[in-house]
């Protein structure tokens, strides 16, 4: 049972009153993509064993989507933020760095 | 090894059962094998058997990181059916269903497949559309189902309120010779039948790395060493993407957490498995009496095999609207296992990008009852380097392509 | 045999009787008993039978742990199979029936089970039963099944009478059992200013330390718990709450709680069971610790008990299991036992320490009060059938050679104690293992991690390993403290509750008697007490290569009983490592599975049941339906009519009738349900070309324009009528279902995508009621109904207006699903009924009907318009459906416009929709597909297409159906066949989907 915080609110969001929305930052490809870039956007998932950028509406709550990095296997938030961003912000970069030494994405660290 | 009927039992139980071997080997790796499996859950033992029995490939391993069995073989509802709507789907549920049928005399190890009869209930007018044009399709598809109404649901199911004061049943789409099996005899009985073979079934060996030599594999790095081979099965459900990873392709999956429980066990009261899609439950007795009880997954990434309580909670409680005898009953136990979701819900057996190196994953909620079509069809697809009609739609192209197999429109969900 | 002791028992009231039943025979004990305790008072220790050999049973454990003393309890609606004796209270009128036999109790055929054991080793059923297949299904697994399960099935009419609870905790702390440990832990944080739920399984505060005695404090350990609660209790910031158990620990300090709040009570007035949600930011586990039982032979006779168990009976419950007790143990604690039984003036032939030292102090004490205390022995065999008769002691270093009788009809066994780390576990706590005390404790560095990624729970007590009950409330008093500390309150700087130090010697390792002993006997020698697994089980599964814990748990089914294996767990795990030759911890446990011990279903499930199950939406005229003859379907959570139904009439008679009413003079329909959603903003047009496969930024304002929309994979997801109120708003029609659905996809790709962009949306679905006027006579019934000019120069088709209708502030759209002459009236929802009645009254002269869902339907299909789950179900493309027109080929871009660019997407080949006609004029089957030659390679009958819709059509006289068919719409004319599920085939030529008024003549007038 998630607990996550909405940055928009400020509530504590039970996991009930939030609908998952799977991975976060995935680039929209249009009518001007190849198939294989529409393919890899569509489908293809990073799906790691560890740090997850994913989107969660706070559906029951504010209605807004947001973002949360999230470990799969501790289940553990490093934070969440707005959705309205292409890349995780630095505060968030450097929570997960500090409890995951080494720690890249996407050339990010 | 030894064969097992009534008359072994009897014989070894006049020397205190002190005779009984080894029901599978426990092997040093060899340095090559023509063939490596990676992952002896049901799929990549199947699929090991196969590739021995009906295509004579025999210097094989399979590679388990853990415990054979161990992951979502072990840890799934048992139910076995095929009344699946689109033809690629019926074709291999089918195919596993029939194996199923016979597996115990097959594998000499009983499975206890137990073809009591599935039934789907139609609680909407939606569902029961849906429901006969899945009957439609069945008979078309040579799978055995016919859409029966609610007096006869009630008669095959005793203890089911047909009239739930917010969603009557309808109906249901029924299908007698599907049914249940024991899940983990399911593996034993499969990697018996490998080790018997003299394939290599070698546990606590994980696969740290996948070499490649000029675009093809070469072999796997393990922890037990490297080990050299022609062919690459990765058959290993939800670690499939950090297999896919080390051969340097990505697939189009995410891993979820699924939860089941079950009941402390009572006296017979349901002789059928009934699964209602629309409150999101299904339920059967086992043979030791448990009443076993599953729902729909949950939404995000997990690797944790444990998953949220509010999807138990909305199972339970549409189960205890449809069968009320359940309210004063018990959860006794209650698990999770992470699944393999692909975009389309439907699994992979597929070729991938790199030669020699095979797929068969993203068997979501509904792999445990594929096990023998699975393994056929991946065999076949392995031993002849293209997969057979069994596979060939379930390729990792069609997502490219947009040639879906989508089950949710039969409004049911795959279980 | 088991007797009431003359005086005693600190949890009963003496002065009272309570009268119950046991399988039909009538008993008495004391407010506060247990069905156990009362049963073993009454004389009666035989409970129950075994799962597998149907053994006789009697209590082992006094507790949660028991795995044997199960019975069915209360009769009719209220019975409750494999209920625990040891821990259901008994009430005035309590009836128990014994379980799993026939026909009694006393004489249980299944026995012959027992009789056969030798060949029903662990796995038999895997081995055999394999030929001939058909014996499986008929005649084994059948006798299989009646001879497993447990309790009695509940009758499939039952309803259960009882009421469930949700409640909601937040809190700092959560202490987990309200033994000392959880009472000192609870001290600690609630001085601190935590807010703390202390929760404890039993009715009872203090744990087994009362039954132990020694001082806390310096007051006896009854006094200090008194003092403790009361205390506690007069905290502002505490909370306490007994009967209540920890359930099972979920993530990020979300924990389930069960309380069982009407269990003790004949017919609880308030709800039987409450399932507490908690969160908590910090969870600290005082759990307790289980005592072990020894493997021996015989060790499952009934009178074989654990050394605490007995004690608990004598002291807490004055029951004694036996008048002649042999202790056997391999550690101290059990000398309290034999001790606390001479007290209570019973014999105590001897205590059978394994160890060849013996024991330390306890022992002396033991010694000096006159017991005879056998070091270096075991048992070899108890020798009984229902009843413990007597004990064969041997050296333990031995093979079970006999040296001595030992006549007795109760055995207290020890085998040491491992504490309760189940809560610990279930978010993955890690364990170590301790060698000195041999048993699993929590592993402080590998705690579970909260959302923060900090270590959540604290084991506290013995469930963190401590034994002594002055280490238990030093560890409490420590661990409440830390959990105070790190939700931010400061603990007070008092000192632990002191207690006395743990003065044992060391316990030895032995986990079967004797050492050596020999098959025959390990045969005999149970584990798992309810699952009939013994030593010889394990071993054989080890023999046979199921040698990971949980292949040897499986194969056996040790620990998969009720009881989850808590008395059985680590001794399995001892003999499997003995087996294999390796270590316990490299073997390793079983995984940790929520709830503790059962819960009820009627909890899980909670109030939330019957008409409350799930809400039902209803429209503002929803009860003019009712009144007027409605045939309700349910529609998602709506309610809509399928029809209206006049006295005496069929459903079909009755749809037959709306349709030709509709089409020849007015019908009326509740078109509220229709989702409508507003788009509003300075971008509200960009983005409405992105959400529809149509242009719609040039649509006018005062026009409305039918729209498609596509997910992003490109499969068709929702359609309806669009209309533009001003330069920057839109009203977006959906269907019923897709209202909700509709919005959050509208949202998702405003935030997530186009976040840049100025719109807005709004559900206001309910806000409004939406009346269709339909028919020939709909501008009529208007136009008397007056305030509005809805001429067609006015209002023309696909044109919208408001105004006032009536008096009613409405809007008008002039859109038609139906192909006559229709106008869609929206009214603010609480004038909907007022304006419904309104038009029903004056369309009287008109010959005004209702019409219901499948009136709907029908005039829908007799015009070709597609509706979204049947012609669609999320593989078809707008493309399939011959609405290319609906496409705009202008726009670079639509959710959806990339997808069907893909292969398959845009293959001619795919099935296209068309309408169909049989030959015979019969409606077709639903679903129904046409078949094609031959087969393909799997085997499957060829098809070429299906049926998608099909109706009966009153104002043809005729079946029609619309349909999906491979290059259909290039195929006009081609006859195809369509199996029925009889066997025979129904031919049905390709036509046009339009079925009437082709040229669309009659909407448009």
């Amino acid at each position: 049972m998630l607990r996550l915080t909405c940055p928009y609110c400020g509530v504590a969001a039970e996991e009930t009153e939030l609908a998952p929305g799977g991975e976060a930052h995935l680039a929209r490809v249009g009518p001007e993509g190849n198939d294989d870039a529409f393919h890899a956007y569509l489908f293809e998932r990073e799906n790691p064993r560890g740090v997850h950028f994913e989107r969660w509406r706070h559906a029951m709550g504010c209605g807004k989507w947001f973002h949360a990095a999230r470990c799969t296997v501790t289940l553990e938030v490093f934070g969440t933020y707005p959705a309205q961003t292409t890349e995780p912000p630095a505060h968030i970069r450097a929570a997960i760095t500090a409890k995951r030494p080494g720690w890249a994405w996407r050339g990010l660290s | 090894m030894k064969r097992y009927s009534a008359f072994a039992i009897a014989r070894e139980a006049l020397r205190d059962h002190t005779g009984w071997g080894r029901a599978w080997g426990n092997p040093e790796p060899r340095r090559r094998y023509d063939a490596i499996i990676v992952g002896a859950g049901g799929h990549g033992l199947a699929t090991a058997y196969y590739l021995g029995r009906n295509h004579g490939i025999r210097n094989v391993a399979i590679l388990e990181k853990g415990w054979l069995g161990g992951g979502n073989t072990g840890r799934n509802t048992t139910i076995i059916r095929s009344n699946y709507l689109q033809d690629p789907s019926a074709a291999i549920y089918e195919k596993a269903r029939s194996l199923y049928e016979t597996l115990s005399q097959e594998l000499n190890y009983n499975i206890m497949y137990s073809p009591r009869g599935v039934m789907m209930l139609a609680q909407t007018e939606h569902e029961v559309r849906g429901y006969r044009r899945t009957a439609q399709a069945n008979a078309l598809q040579g799978v055995d189902t016919e859409f029966i109404g609610p007096e006869r649901v009630k008669a095959l199911c005793p203890i089911i309120r047909l009239e739930g004061p917010r969603y009557p049943v309808l109906g249901a789409l029924w299908q007698p010779r599907a049914g249940t099996a024991r899940h983990d005899a399911v593996a034993w009985g499969y990697a018996r039948a490998c080790s018997e073979m003299g394939m290599h079934v070698i546990q606590k060996c994980e696969v740290t790395g996948i070499r490649r030599e000029g675009g093809r594999v070469a072999g796997v790095d393990t922890t037990r060493g490297p080990i050299d081979c022609d062919k690459l099965g990765i058959v290993v459900a939800g670690h499939s993407g950090r297999l896919a990873e080390m051969a340097g392709f990505r697939l189009p999956i995410e891993s979820v957490a699924l939860q089941a429980l079950v009941s402390e066990p009572i006296k017979p009261a349901m002789d059928v498995v009934v699964m209602a899609n629309t409150v999101h439950g299904y339920l059967s007795q086992s043979d030791k009496g448990e009443m076993v009880i599953g729902g729909g997954a949950d939404g995000f990434n997990n690797y944790t095999q444990r998953g949220s309580f509010h999807h138990v909670e909305e199972t339970v409680r549409a189960l205890v609207e449809t069968f009320p005898m359940l309210s004063r009953l018990k959860m006794l136990r209650w698990w999770g296992g992470i699944v393999d979701m692909t975009g389309d819900r439907s699994p992979i057996i597929s070729k991938t990008p790199l030669e020699g190196c095979f797929i068969n994953c993203g068997w979501g909620t509904g792999g445990f009852k594929a096990i023998p079509g699975s393994g056929w069809a991946m065999a076949e697809t392995m031993a002849k380097g293209e997969p057979g009609p069994l596979a060939a739609a379930f390729s990792l192209d069609r997502f490219r392509e947009g040639r879906f197999i989508d089950e949710s429109v039969a409004a049911g969900v795959a279980h | 045999m088991s007797t009431r002791l003359a005086t005693g028992g600190r949890l009963l009231d003496r002065s009272r009787r309570v009268s119950f039943t046991f399988d039909g025979k009538r008993l008495s004990g004391h407010p506060g008993d247990t069905l156990a305790s009362a049963l073993m008072g009454a004389g009666q220790l035989l409970m129950g039978r075994s799962f597998k050999y149907h053994r006789p049973r009697g209590p082992v454990a006094s507790g949660a742990e028991e795995p044997n003393a199960l019975v069915n309890l209360r009769d009719g609606d209220r019975h409750e199979p494999n209920q625990r004796a040891t821990t259901t209270e008994v009430f005035e009128g309590l009836t128990a029936t014994s379980q799993n036999h026939w026909p009694s109790l006393d004489f249980d055929v299944g026995q012959v089970n027992a009789a056969l054991a030798r060949f029903l080793p662990a796995g038999f059923y895997y081995k055999t039963f394999i030929h001939p297949r058909p014996l499986w299904k008929h005649l084994y697994e059948p006798v299989i099944r009646r001879s497993a399960g447990l309790g009695k099935a509940p009758d499939p009419e039952t309803r259960d009478p009882d009421r469930y609870e949700h409640l909601y905790a937040f809190v700092d702390v959560l202490i987990v059992g309200g033994g000392t440990a959880g009472l000192a832990a609870a001290r600690a944080a609630g001085r601190a200013g935590a807010r703390v739920l202390l929760i404890e399984q039993t009715p009872h505060w203090g744990g087994r330390a009362p039954v132990d005695g020694g001082e806390i404090d310096g007051q006896p350990a009854d006094d200090w718990v008194a003092a403790t609660v009361a205390e506690l209790e007069a905290m502002e910031n505490v909370t306490l709450r007994a009967r209540t158990m920890g359930a099972g620990v979920y993530d990020h300090g979300y924990v389930l709680a069960y309380e069982r709040a009407g269990d003790h009570l004949a017919a609880p007035a308030g709800p039987r069971h409450r399932l507490w949600r908690i969160r908590a930011e910090r969870i600290v586990t005082a759990t307790g610790a289980l005592e072990r039982p020894l493997a021996f032979a015989g060790n499952d006779v009934p009178g074989v008990m654990l050394a605490s168990a007995v004690r608990d009976y004598v002291v807490n419950w004055a029951v004694s299991p036996g008048d002649r007790t042999v202790v056997v143990t391999n550690n101290d604690d059990a000398y309290r036992t034999a001790l606390c039984l001479k007290a209570a003036g019973l014999d105590v032939p001897a205590v059978i320490d394994a160890r060849p030292e013996g024991g330390g102090r306890l022992m002396d004490e033991a010694r000096a009060a006159g017991i005879r205390v056998e070091t270096g022995r075991g048992v070899a065999k108890v020798k009984g059938g229902k009843r413990v008769e007597a004990v064969y002691t041997c050296p333990q270093v031995g093979e079970g050679a006999t040296v001595q009788e030992i006549k007795c009809d109760a055995v207290a066994v020890s085998g040491g104690w491992s504490p309760v780390v189940h809560l610990w576990s279930h978010t993955g706590g890690k364990l170590v293992w301790d060698a000195a005390e041999a048993f699993f404790r929590p592993d402080p560095d590998r705690a579970p991690l909260g959302d923060d990624g900090a270590a959540n729970v604290i084991a506290a007590g013995a469930a963190n390993g401590a034994l002594g009950p002055g280490e238990i409330l030093a560890d409490a008093h420590a661990a409440g403290a830390r959990a105070a500390e790190e939700t931010g309150h400061a603990p007070k700087s008092d000192a632990a509750p002191s207690g006395d130090a743990r003065d044992e010697a060391p316990l030895a390792p032995v986990w079967l008697m004797p050492q050596g002993a020999s098959v025959k006997l390990r045969q005999k020698a149970w584990l798992d007490f309810q699952n009939d697994v013994k030593v010889s089980d394990v071993e054989l599964a080890a023999r046979e290569g199921y040698e990971s814990v949980e292949h040897a748990k499986r194969y056996t089914t040790l620990g998969m009983a009720t009881d989850q294996g808590k008395l059985s767990n680590i001794n399995g795990l001892a003999v499997l490592a003995q087996a294999l030759g390796e270590e316990i911890p490299q073997v390793g446990t079983t995984t940790f599975r929520p709830p503790y011990t059962p819960i009820s279903m009627g909890a899980i499930a909670g109030p939330a049941t019957g008409a409350t199950f799930q809400p039902v939406r209803r429209t503002p005229m929803h009860d003019w339906h009712a009144a007027h003859g409605a045939d309700w379907e349910p529609v998602g959570q709506w309610r809509r009519p399928y029809t209206y139904r006049r006295e005496g009439e069929s459903r079909a008679d009755a749809v037959n009738r709306e349709v030709k009413n509709a089409r020849e003079a007015l019908g009326m329909l509740d078109a509220s349900t229709l989702g409508k959603i507003l788009v509003k903003g300075p971008d509200a047009p960009r983005f409405m070309d992105m959400l529809y496969t149509n242009m719609m930024s040039t649509l006018k304002p005062g026009r409305c324009r039918y729209g498609l929309m596509c997910s992003e994979n490109g499969f068709l997801m929702d359609d309806g009528v669009v209309a533009r109120l001003d330069e920057e708003t839109f009203l977006c029609h959906t269907t019923t279902g897709g209202a909700d659905h509709v919005h959050a996809h509208m949202e998702e790709w405003l935030q997530t995508e186009w976040w840049d962009w100025k719109v807005w949306t709004l559900n206001v679905t309910e806000q409004w009621g939406q009346i269709a006027v339909v028919g020939p006579n709909a501008r009529k019934v208007l136009e008397k109904l007056g305030g509005l000019d809805v001429s067609k120069e006015a209002l023309s088709f696909m044109g919208w207006t408001e105004g006032t209708l009536a008096g009613f502030s409405v809007r008008v759209f002039r859109i038609s699903f139906s192909g006559e002459l229709s106008y869609e009236i929206a009214v603010p929802a609480n004038h909907a009924r007022a304006l419904w009645e309104a038009i029903f009254e004056a369309g009287q002269e008109f010959g005004v009907m209702p019409y219901g869902t499948e009136c709907l339907h029908v005039l829908r299909a007799e015009k070709g318009f597609i509706m979204i789950g049947d012609e669609t179900d999320g593989t078809v493309i707008p493309q399939d459906l011959g609405l290319d027109w609906a496409i705009s080929k202008k726009k670079d871009d639509y959710i959806g416009k990339r997808a069907q660019q893909r292969s398959h997407m845009a293959d001619p080949e795919r099935w296209k929709l068309v309408g169909l006609e049989t030959l015979d004029g019969s409606v077709l089957p639903e679903a129904a597909y046409a078949t094609a030659p031959g087969t393909n390679a799997n085997g499957q009958r060829n098809t070429q297409g299906r049926v998608t819709s099909t109706y009966h059509s009153a104002t043809l006289g005729r079946g029609i159906a619309m349909g999906l068919v491979h290059r259909g719409p290039e195929r006009m004319g081609e006859v195809l066949e369509f199996p029925k599920v009889d066997g025979t085939v129904v031919k049905a030529k390709i036509v046009a989907p339009v079925f009437y008024d082709r040229e669309g003549t009659k909407q448009d007038v």
